[in-house]
């Protein structure tokens, strides 16, 4: 794998992770999305105003531009599952920084799906 | 429609859930189609970028992408970070099995063994409390 591809997975993996944290942290404030009674397009012009909000977007396409210059030096069998490595990387912070209670069966789905995205790059 | 507050977000977290598990893995598989179809050797130059955007697959991909982030944010309006990533992973293995098909990918015993490691994982989580950082539903009480 060329460095390249490397330095494009680290600026995809940070940037996912930072944009996930903003956009639940945002998200939990703003509160649940109502699909019914046109509350869905209020609850959308509020998350347009919202700034964290948009930040978030910018560390999303930060890490969107990094995955689609990616998929030109690496298969599509790489890039996906090796972008999966923020992966664990949220499920800790979403634990220090979100406080979320995170129990053993969650720890354990997590550790599987994170054992089984690893798998998929071979 | 279930009326009971609980099975109603229930029902409403599978929904999204699915939404966006299928618009993440057909609008990655759009991207890549497209990227190696329409734009093989894509510069960083604004023009060369402006014309790969607008190419159809690519088009269509940045659209389920935008729908996927959306449905993305609703749910984690209501329901953990940690909870939605596992859930959401099949959209991993629905890419490596659209890989396979569309791009003569293979999928070796070690994938197998991963996409099943996925699910596994998946349905435990699942199966834990959607939101653990929510403060308590207070009942409303007429007297």
């Amino acid at each position: 794998m060329r460095p390249l591809a490397w330095l494009l997975l680290l600026t995809m993996v940070g940037a996912t992770v930072t944009g996930d944290l903003l956009q639940s942290m945002e998200m939990k404030r703003q509160g649940e999305v109502c699909f019914r009674n046109g509350r869905l397009a209020s609850a959308l012009s509020s998350m347009a105003r919202n700034a964290w909000l948009a930040l978030a977007i910018v560390f999303m396409a930060i890490s969107f531009f990094a995955f689609l210059k990616l998929l030109t030096v690496a298969d599509l069998s790489f890039a996906v599952p090796a972008s999966a490595a923020s992966f664990v990387l949220e499920t800790i912070l979403a634990r220090l920084v979100l406080k979320e209670r995170i129990n053993l069966r969650r720890w354990a789905g997590a550790a599987l799906v994170a054992g089984g995205v690893a798998l998929l790059a071979l | 429609m279930p009326q009971d507050p609980n099975a109603r977000l229930g029902f409403k977290t599978r929904l999204v859930t699915l939404i966006v598990i299928f618009s993440q893995a057909l609008g990655n598989w759009s991207l890549a189609w497209g990227m190696k179809h329409d734009s093989p050797h894509m510069a960083l130059a604004p023009l060369a970028v402006l014309r790969t955007i607008f190419s159809p697959w690519v088009g269509l991909g940045i659209i389920l992408l935008i729908l996927w982030l959306l449905s993305r944010m609703a749910l984690l309006s209501w329901a953990d970070l940690s909870y939605v990533l596992p859930v959401t992973s099949v959209g991993y293995v629905l890419s490596a099995v659209l890989g396979k098909y569309s791009f003569a990918e293979e999928i070796s015993p070690a994938r197998w063994a991963g996409i099943a490691l996925i699910v596994a994982g998946m349905v435990l989580v699942g199966r834990t409390e959607r939101n653990t950082t929510a403060t308590p539903l207070v009942v409303e009480t007429r007297t």
